[in-house]
């Protein structure tokens, strides 16, 4: 049954083959025996998704149901659960249930879709390896002493071993496409303001996305469909029209322009996913598209722009968790000081505090010239960039993260090395463009991720060209060992 | 040596929406502690804010009836500082790009002259949430029920010299608001609130002094005293050799004196930057012609009108003008009664004098406009005196009913009819031949005095109820 796509599901689920309830009880039982390996969730919530599913059942056999009414979902610990503690990876947060639903929940719970649990997450969604998660790391299915990347690593180890048939996710530098990448699956990140932000834990405000992870970009497509909603309580979302992702998965990329950005192929970049990555766009060549090579002049500006923006908007973020009203909130205060030094001090884990500091500095008065302003204007160069180049191209492709999974402890002792796994995904983030990882291939048992860029709104567009390449080659069908 | 005081203003000024700067909570004041915040209001994680239209609409109202500039496009940035009464870690105002820019109020002060204070800008921002710290035990709670209310911050250039030029300004800024309808005025809730920038220099220097802010005076009373208090501070200091510390202080009306809060060095550094959350708000030409459209007449117009329209002085004018409700009030008493001089007299007059005995606003009126119109009809029609509208409008005061129903009640109706107003006349003079005697014998300006006596007299046996014209008229007859 785990070994479904959800598009499968759903014909099963209507023919009667198994109902929600089989279907959500299977995962479930998964999760039960494989997750104590992986790590991927932090809360499992079985009572509530089997009464769900049970609902589900209910509306499928009086046949008035939602097409994704009964497949099981987990979300990530990011948004917001009515009645379901909602951490965020952190401490602060251990012990916070939220008395509503993030936007994108009620969503799916509105289509009937059941919640399995909630993902594991680096800290706050800061972190490219699940390392800085309160609640331990995540395990690359792949490779167990690999890391599974971040922030949005329990979504992707769940859907790589088939714990959940899809997860949600969230994206402000790469965190879906990067650990997409890394567990050998498809994700999406829409463009910045397709997806209500309302419910989703803010990190980067003007950064965050929501998303998804998938096993194809035909689920993926699916899952869009219900994703996607206007949301006024959400000032930066847009009204833009909501197309069907489905209607356009099927045409052919005959006539597809796509550019490679020369600065996507430098130092850096390992051989075995560079040439992953090449030979996925030759065999997009030979689905009829054509090839061409551009140039993201200001590409380098992105990992410096990201890491000034991304911590001055966490700094005030994070201001809320004070101890003051929920949350974290330290043994016997003193006074009022020593409540927020020592509930921050003690609620927040070192990342986090590296980039609040961070944030601070950069936004501090004498600094905020040379740093804020600053990298508002090189964001403002890198998004210029590619205006430029969807002049001349429909979509822009080249590696997810530079080198596959990487091993526990290799690289969360330099932060700067940390930072560079999104050197690829950041300028996306900064411009507020949809991205995508599918996988196109592997080096030795670890997968390697293709990156596709689209256009503003032009979600449609890149799932056809992912739905296309999966039609066409097998990559999204392996399957780590040791998972069945 | 000569002293010359520099005092400038930062007013905060609660807009009279019915919702919250940026939630759908109520802005109600009173209510229960914590009843009126949301999930936005109280920062839980996760959820976003939403500007209110309306608010932007009460500002634009302000900045055209300030003479500023509208700027078309504003943003709002975040103000971060810890405090329990500010959820979210920040404050959301706006700095850079204020919705208001540059303009002016010009002042008619108490001894008639005029006087232009400038406006540096004003911003629309949130209000912070109360702490209370008595009855928790040595504990403080949070009241987050005035968390996320709208404010404008209004920020005048130092362009007052004195605790009555501020005042001045105070309160013609609170007719201004109240005029609007941004604002209900009402500065025991706190709905304006002044911070006081002072600075002192001997007069004709051009540098200014060091200046201190006093914050949160929510009476015109207490800001003039606190003014004149740290003015007489600074000179005192400044004579003996001190210097001034740039610090921010406090006033206690209560106990007349003021402290040090904070001293400049504690001064938090905000970290501004604009709010990822929100984006910039743009107004466009149509929008700000339609608000200008939409505009009530100012005070300044009201007092034109009045002095020319209903022929007041300018004083009355000026005084009824002065209060949006007084000013309503007062319209439809003279638009019901038809005598705008006469209804001018009694809004001031009877009716001030006695809201003000029982500390109540003009809208708490236990007399309605249309009694208060009824009364003056009777008078003017001869119906009633003067001295019988009092009883009546006292009367009215206590819930006795309208005009003609207290008048009937009490049987109160000038005698003015001359056959028995002689006949009163003829019996009084008819027993009291003496002092009929010796008026008619005095010289003609020992007269009047004495005949206050058969006035009273006449009065006295009428029940009060002649018509003292014709009694007078009779009187000086019947006694050549």
């Amino acid at each position: 049954m785990h070994n479904l796509t959800i598009t499968q599901m759903i014909r099963e689920l209507r023919q009667k083959r198994f109902s929600s309830v089989e279907l959500t009880q299977h995962f479930l039982t998964r999760i039960q025996k494989l997750d104590a390996t992986y790590n991927s969730f932090i809360s499992v919530t079985e009572e509530q998704a089997l009464a769900q599913a049970r609902a589900a059942d209910r509306q499928l056999a009086a046949g008035e149901a939602h097409p994704l009414c009964g497949i099981p979902l987990a979300h990530k610990d990011i948004f917001c659960t009515a009645g379901v503690r909602t951490s965020c990876g952190s401490k602060m947060l251990d012990n916070f249930v939220p008395p509503y639903d993030a936007a994108i929940v009620e969503n799916y719970s509105r289509a009937g879709v059941v919640t399995l649990g909630k993902t594991n997450m680096d800290e706050f969604a800061m972190g490219s390896s699940n390392e800085t998660s309160y609640y331990g790391p995540v395990k690359n299915p792949w490779a167990h002493n690999c890391v599974p990347g971040g922030s949005s690593g329990g979504s992707a180890a769940s859907v790589a071993a088939r714990l959940a048939p899809a997860a949600t996710a969230s994206d402000t530098g790469g965190s879906i496409r990067q650990p997409a990448s890394l567990c050998g699956i498809t994700g999406i990140k829409p463009t910045y303001g397709r997806i209500s932000r309302w419910g989703m834990i803010a990190f980067a405000s003007s950064l965050d996305q929501a998303g998804l992870m998938t096993r194809t970009a035909e689920d993926a497509a699916l899952l869009m469909n219900t994703l996607a909603s206007f949301d006024p309580r959400d000032s930066t979302c847009v009204n833009e029209p909501i197309p069907d992702y489905t209607a356009s998965l099927n045409q052919s990329l005959a006539g597809l322009k796509i550019g490679i950005p020369k600065e996507y192929f430098g130092e850096g970049l390992s051989a075995g996913t560079a040439s992953a990555v090449e030979d996925a766009i030759k065999t997009y060549e030979k689905l009829g598209a054509s090839v061409h090579a551009i140039t993201l002049p200001h590409s380098n500006l992105a990992v410096p722009a990201y890491y000034v923006i991304a911590p001055a908007e966490c700094s005030a973020n994070l201001s809320r968790f004070d101890g003051v009203r929920y949350g974290y909130r330290c043994e016997n205060p003193q006074n009022l000081e020593d409540l927020y030094k020592r509930s921050r001090s003690e609620g927040f884990g070192d990342e986090v505090k590296r980039r609040i500091l961070v944030g601070c500095y950069a936004l501090s008065a004498g600094y905020y010239d040379a740093y804020y302003a600053k990298a508002q204007k090189a964001r403002r160069l890198i998004q210029q960039d590619f205006v430029e180049a969807f002049k001349q191209v429909d979509l822009i492709m080249g590696p997810t993260s530079p080198s596959p999974a990487f091993e526990f402890g290799a690289k969360s002792k330099d932060p700067v090395a940390m930072y560079l796994e999104d050197i690829y995904t950041i300028a996306t983030n900064l411009a507020g463009l949809p991205g995508m990882s599918i996988p196109c291939g592997t080096v030795g048992s670890k997968p390697v991720g293709l990156q596709i860029i689209g256009n503003y709104f032009a979600e449609a567009r890149m799932l056809n060209a992912a739905h296309q390449f999966q039609q066409h080659t097998q990559f999204h069908e392996l399957a780590p060992a040791g998972i069945n | 040596m000569e002293w010359e005081p520099v005092i400038g203003l930062e007013v905060h000024v609660q807009l009279a929406t019915r919702s919250k700067m940026f939630s759908g909570s109520s802005t109600a004041f009173g209510a229960e502690p914590n009843t009126q915040a949301s999930a936005i209001d109280l920062a839980m994680p996760g959820t976003l804010p939403s500007a209110n239209a309306e608010a932007f609409r009460m500002a634009t109202m302000f900045g055209l009836a300030v003479n500023a500039e509208i700027n078309r496009r504003s943003v709002f940035e975040r103000k971060n500082y810890f405090y329990p009464d500010l959820p979210k870690g920040y404050q959301t105002t706006q700095l850079a790009q204020p919705i208001v820019g540059a303009g002016y109020l010009d002042l008619t002060l108490a001894d008639g002259s005029n006087k232009r204070v400038r406006i540096h800008h004003a911003h629309i921002e949130e209000d912070a949430g109360k702490s209370l710290h008595e009855d928790f035990h040595g504990m403080s709670g949070i009241d987050l029920n005035r968390a996320g209310t709208p404010l404008i911050e209004v920020v005048t250039e130092p362009d007052m010299g004195s605790a009555e030029e501020a005042v001045g300004f105070a309160r013609q800024l609170h007719s201004l608001v109240t005029a609007l309808g941004i604002c209900d005025g009402d500065m025991s809730q706190g709905s304006m609130r002044f911070d006081v920038n002072i600075s002192v220099r001997p007069k004709g220097q051009a540098k200014l002094g060091t200046r201190t802010e006093t914050k949160n005076l929510n009476s015109f009373k207490f800001m003039e005293e606190a003014i004149a208090l740290e003015i007489d501070r600074q000179i005192q200091v400044l004579e003996s050799g001190g210097r001034i510390a740039q610090e921010t202080r406090l006033y206690n009306g209560d106990t007349k004196k003021a402290r040090t809060m904070r001293s400049k060095e504690d001064s938090n550094d905000y970290r501004y930057f604009p709010c990822p959350d929100l984006l910039p708000v743009v107004l466009d030409e149509a929008y700000i012609e339609d608000v200008r459209r939409q505009m009530p007449e100012l005070p300044e117009a009201k007092r034109t009108r009045y002095v020319a329209e209903l022929g007041l002085s300018e004083y009355d004018a000026g005084t009824l003008s002065g209060d949006a409700a007084t000013a309503a009030y007062f319209e439809e008493v003279a638009r019901l009664s038809g005598q705008a001089k006469l209804a001018a007299n009694w809004v001031m007059g009877d009716l001030a004098a006695q809201l003000n005995r029982q500390e109540l606003s003009i809208s708490q009126s236990p007399v309605s406009a249309a009694h208060l119109a009824g009364l003056i009809k009777r008078l003017d029609d001869g119906t009633i005196s003067s001295k019988m509208a009092k009883t009546v409008f006292e009367a009215m005061w206590s819930g006795e009913g309208d005009t003609d129903t207290v008048i009937s009640a009490k049987g109160l109706r000038m005698v003015s009819d001359t056959g028995s107003l002689e006949k009163i006349v003829d019996d009084i003079i008819a027993r009291n031949p003496q002092q009929a005697a010796n008026y008619r014998s005095a010289a003609e300006d020992k007269r009047p005095k004495m005949l206050g006596f058969f006035v009273g007299q006449a009065m006295k046996a009428s029940q009060g109820q002649a018509d003292p014209q014709q009694l007078n008229k009779i009187l000086l007859e019947k006694l050549r």
